[in-house]
This record gives structure tokens, C-alpha cells and sequence, in this order.
């Protein structure tokens, strides 16, 4: 579904990403690790756009990538959750959801897809017409997820969404993020929390300073030694 | 149903208080003094909403408005005196020339991130003013440009026709952006505000939509221009200075950024507090910055935040600019308090 080969991305001359490759197969929640620095979310932002490719290919669904701008590629059915939630702070819940929706022009459908939302999200419809900004971390997390939803991706980028929530709350997001894999959404997700993350991803890649240097079945590569020396914590 | 009664009942009432105001300046209960500072009042709401449109809805910072008043202005008079267009035709003129500069401006600086179109168009604004002093076939040079034009005809009296076509044009342009900023191009204009990248994931076109926001901007900016030349007959360079733009965005600040109806109040009201305040002289001038210290301090979100509108400020366009970080430079530095 997603093959992004050699890909390279400099921020002005500090080279970030080091022919970065890997697949993202249909149906699959895919995870990349790594510590602090490792590019990470360098490589979401160059998925959707954000920052420029210096070389390599970016193909999705058979399109290259690497020439579109952000809001093309969203449009293709690739969303993201980017980093921090990014919900907008001073819009209402309901104002944000309609920005997740903000491509799409089957008015009918998209409000079918507000119940599924709120089944899934039950407090973001008793906060419908709360400002953003003053829900909970856990409950942005979910109104950032809930947005992205709502433009109907086939692939979604997820950029740690454990970042700054209590460990209850994280197993709750993750369990989320596993049920919407399971409803039919491919999910490349990219985690600090690498111990959650494995235990829901089917594949994972390790990357350290721009390099993928390991990578294989996520069950694997948790039972791996170096893995849990570098990552785990032992 | 219930929105769209809404609409022509709204739709009335303006015409009505339109209409009721006109009568009270035929009939002479608004003089002709009042009638004229209440026809500069409409103009300088007019242009602060073009500058509310970028600053205070897209959330880009603009300090050059009078530099699009001005070439709205100059480009106005030049089409009445030297090609001897129709006035409608000339007001036109005068607001798409701005516009024009607008989009020259903005292709090149609105794919920057934070605080380039400030500089941009505060450097754009001086140069607007320097380029009319040293043009003298065209604008008369710093002595001025003399006889253009002005709105008359032989039926009514005089101080009636300007008065009635600002507060026309006011309105139309209040109408436009209402009814822009409710649709769903509206929706992406503020989230560009709120979060440009969170923006861009939702799939909206951020580049377009500012170049677009700002285009317009300068168009409204110009037509304020455009309308102002034949309302006085007489323009100076030095009518356009920075101050004046400054003078701007104070109102769209008092008014509230992001809040239409604020800023027309805010615009009528300033513009008539300096009249009445002449007799300071220059001192008068003390207080426009006096009233954005207090503005800031107090009442952020401007007057109409008393009224429970929660809109943008100054202050969080100036955090904003201040703590935008550039992309990829968040993963090393955030979170590392945060591994356990």
C-alpha cells in the first residue's frame, strides 16, 4: 500500500534521513522505533508532505509521493495524526471533527460517519460544542484520532499518540487504534513508546540517527536481545 | 428556514438604519462637518476589515495597509484625471490595482512561515509612499495631487453622496466577508490560524488560502483608497504613512481580531474620537497606543469580547509568530522530560 524507498531528507545541510526504506502492506499496523532524534516524524512529514524528499520514492496506492502538495496527498486517503494532537485549540469539538471532513463532499456519508465517531468517541459527543482546548489530554488525543477519521483514510499516520498521557490512558488509545485497524484501516505508527508499540503492530522497523537498522515481526523483534537492551528498558 | 428569515430580517434592518442615516444627513440633523468624519470613519472601517481578513481571521500579521489605501487612492485619481473613467469605473480601478499588488507580494512571501509578510508589508507600505513623492507626473510629488474628481451632481447635496456610497460599500463588504468566512472556505481561512500544520493534515490548501485572504485584503484595503480620492479631491504621500497603518490595526486590535462586527464599531468610533479630541493637537496622538496598552492588558479578545465572543488577540498572534518552531526541529527538543 506504502513502499517508500531510499528516501532522503536533509533539514539545510544536517542530513536527517539515510536512504530510509520500508512497506506498509494493506490491512497492517506497522510501527517504527527509535529513540529521541532518530527521524521518526521526519519521516511522517515527509509521507504527507510537509517536508521535502531530497531523493528517494514515496509511492502510495501506486502514486508517487514525493511531488505533491499536503493537501493532494490527504485527499488520496492518506491522513495524519500529526505530533502533540495539534486539535484546534479554539474551535469546538464539532468545528474540529468538521475540519476532519473538510475534503469531502458526500455531505451524507460524512454524517454517518459523525455517529461512528461518537460511538467509538462517547465523551467527544457530550463535549460536542466544548471549546477544544479545554478537554483533557486523553480526550484531544481522542478528538485528534476522531478528526483524522472523519476524512475517511485508507492509511493513517500516527505520530506518538502516547505523547503526555497517563499509562492508563495510553493502553486506552492503543486499544482504540488497534479496534480501528481491525474495522479496515492500514496504520503506520510511530511510537517512543516502543513496548506498546510492538505488542499492537504486526510489523516494526528500528531506526537510530536517519537509518532503519532492524527490522521484522513486531513479536519478533520485541523477544530480540538488542531490541530490548536499546528499548525495553533490559 | 429559521436562517434564511434570519438573513432578510438582518438584510432589513441594515438597509433600514442605511436608509434612516442617509435621511438624517439629506435633512441636515448630521451636519455637514459630522457627516464628513463619519464618510472617513466608514472608509477607515473598511480597509481594517481587509486587514482583519489577514490578520485577525488567516492570523498573518500585515503593517502596510495604508500603502494599499494609497495605491487604491493614486490609482483612482490617475484614472479620473488622465483617462477620464466613468467614477465607478475608477473606484473599481483603484481596488483591483491593489489587489494586484497584493498578489505580487504575497506569491512570493506567503510560502514562508511566521513573520516575513510583517516585515514584507511594512517595507512594502514605506515604499509605496517613497515611490508617490518621487513620482511626480503621476501624483504630484510630496506637494500633492490637486482637482481630482470629486462626487458630485447636480440634484443633491453635496456631503450625501460620499456619505451614502461608503456606508454602501461598507456594508457589501461586510456582507461579502460574512458570508466568506461562514462557508467552508471560511473554516479553512481560521484553521490556517489556529494551526497551519494541523491545517495542512486536514488537506486544506494552506498556501492558496492565504494568497487568497491577502489578495482580498488588499483589494478591500484599496477600495477604502479608491473611495477616499474623490470623497477629499486632494492626496499626499504622506497621507499614507506608517502611522496609518499602525492606525489600522489598532482598530482591527480594539475591535477584536477575527470579529467583523467589532471592528466596523471600532473603526466608526476612533475615527470620531480623534475628531473630537483635536483640540489636543498632537498629543491626540498618544492615545491610540495608550488605548492598545490597555486593549492588550485587559480585554484581549477587543470590545465585542465583552459581549462573550471568544476570538483571537494580539497577544496570541505575537506568541504565535514568537514560538513557531520549524518543522523537524520538535522531536529532539520536546519531549525528552517526558520519557520515563
Amino acid at each position: 500500500m506504502l513502499k517508500v524507498e531510499k528516501l532522503d531528507v536533509y533539514y539545510g545541510n544536517i542530513r536527517a534521513l539515510h536512504e530510509v526504506s520500508f512497506e506498509v502492506k494493506q490491512g497492517e499496523i506497522v510501527t517504527l522505533i527509535g529513540a529521541n532524534g532518530a527521524g521518526k516524524t521526519t519521516v511522517l512529514h515527509a509521507i504527507s508532505g510537509l517536508v521535502p524528499a531530497r531523493s528517494g520514492s514515496i509511492r502510495f496506492l501506486d502514486q508517487e509521493l514525493t511531488a505533491l502538495a499536503p493537501h493532494k496527498i490527504v485527499q488520496l486517503g492518506l491522513a495524519h495524526v500529526p505530533e502533540g494532537r495539534r486539535i484546534f485549540a479554539n474551535l469546538t469539538v464539532k468545528e474540529n471533527l468538521e475540519m476532519g471532513a473538510y475534503t469531502r463532499k458526500d455531505a451524507k456519508a460524512v454524517k454517518a460517519d459523525y455517529e461512528q465517531v461518537f460511538t467509538r468517541f462517547p465523551r467527544l459527543k457530550e463535549r460536542l460544542n466544548q471549546m477544544a482546548g479545554t478537554l483533557s489530554g486523553g480526550e484531544q488525543q481522542m478528538l485528534a484520532i476522531g478528526r483524522t477519521l472523519m476524512s475517511r483514510p485508507k492509511l493513517v499516520l500516527m505520530d506518538e499518540p502516547s505523547m503526555g498521557l497517563a499509562p492508563l490512558l495510553v493502553s486506552e488509545i492503543f486499544e482504540i487504534i488497534k479496534e480501528i485497524n481491525a474495522a479496515g484501516t492500514t496504520i503506520l505508527l510511530v511510537e517512543q513508546n516502543a513496548q506498546m508499540a510492538l505488542s499492537i503492530a504486526d510489523r516494526a522497523y528500528v531506526l537510530e540517527t536517519g537509518r532503519v537498522v532492524l527490522q521484522g515481526e513486531a513479536q519478533a523483534l520485541a523477544n530480540s536481545e538488542e531490541v530490548r537492551k536499546a528499548y525495553l528498558g533490559g | 428556514m429559521s436562517k434564511k428569515t434570519n438573513t432578510i430580517a438582518s438584510a432589513l434592518i441594515v438597509a433600514l438604519f442605511l436608509i434612516l442615516l442617509n435621511l438624517l444627513v439629506w435633512f441636515r440633523v448630521i451636519g455637514e462637518y459630522t457627516s464628513q468624519v463619519l464618510t472617513i470613519a466608514g472608509i477607515n472601517a473598511i480597509i481594517a476589515l481587509g486587514l482583519n481578513l489577514i490578520s485577525g481571521f488567516t492570523g498573518q500579521l500585515a503593517l502596510g495597509h495604508a500603502g494599499f489605501m494609497a495605491v487604491g487612492a493614486y490609482t483612482t485619481a490617475a484614472l479620473l484625471m488622465k483617462v477620464n473613467l466613468p467614477m465607478a469605473l475608477a473606484v473599481l480601478g483603484g481596488a483591483l490595482m491593489s489587489a494586484l499588488f497584493g498578489f505580487l507580494i504575497g506569491l512570493p512571501t506567503l510560502r514562508l512561515r511566521g513573520d516575513y509578510l510583517a516585515i514584507v508589508t511594512l517595507g512594502f507600505g514605506e515604499i509605496i509612499r517613497v515611490l508617490m513623492i518621487n513620482l511626480p507626473e503621476l501624483t504630484g510629488g510630496p506637494a500633492g495631487l490637486k482637482g481630482i474628481p470629486t462626487y458630485t451632481t447636480n440634484f443633491a447635496w453635496r456631503p450625501v453622496i460620499p456619505f451614502a456610497l461608503v456606508y454602501l460599500a461598507l456594508t457589501l463588504v461586510v456582507v461579502l466577508l460574512n458570508n466568506l468566512l461562514n462557508s467552508s472556505h471560511g473554516a479553512a481561512i481560521v484553521s490556517i490560524r489556529e494551526d497551519e500544520i494541523a491545517a495542512n493534515a486536514m488537506g486544506v490548501n494552506v498556501f492558496y488560502y492565504k494568497l487568497f485572504a491577502f489578495t482580498l485584503s488588499a483589494f478591500i484595503g484599496g477600495l477604502g483608497g479608491a473611495l477616499y480620492a474623490p470623497f477629499f479631491g486632494y492626496l499626499s504621500p504622506n497621507m499614507f504613512n506608517f502611522q496609518k497603518s499602525v492606525e489600522f490595526l489598532i482598530i482591527v486590535v480594539l475591535g477584536g481580531m477575527g470579529n467583523l462586527t467589532g471592528t466596523v464599531v471600532a473603526g466608526i468610533g476612533l475615527t470620531y474620537l480623534q475628531e473630537i479630541l483635536r483640540f489636543l493637537k498632537d498629543y491626540r496622538l498618544v492615545i491610540y497606543p495608550v488605548i492598545l496598552i490597555i486593549v492588550m492588558l485587559f480585554q484581549p479578545s477587543g470590545i465585542m469580547g465583552l459581549f462573550g465572543n471568544k476570538e483571537f488577540s494580539l497577544t496570541r498572534l505575537v506568541s504565535k509568530m514568537l514560538g513557531e518552531k520549524p518543522l523537524g526541529g520538535e522531536e529532539s527538543s520536546d519531549k525528552a522530560g517526558e520519557v520515563q
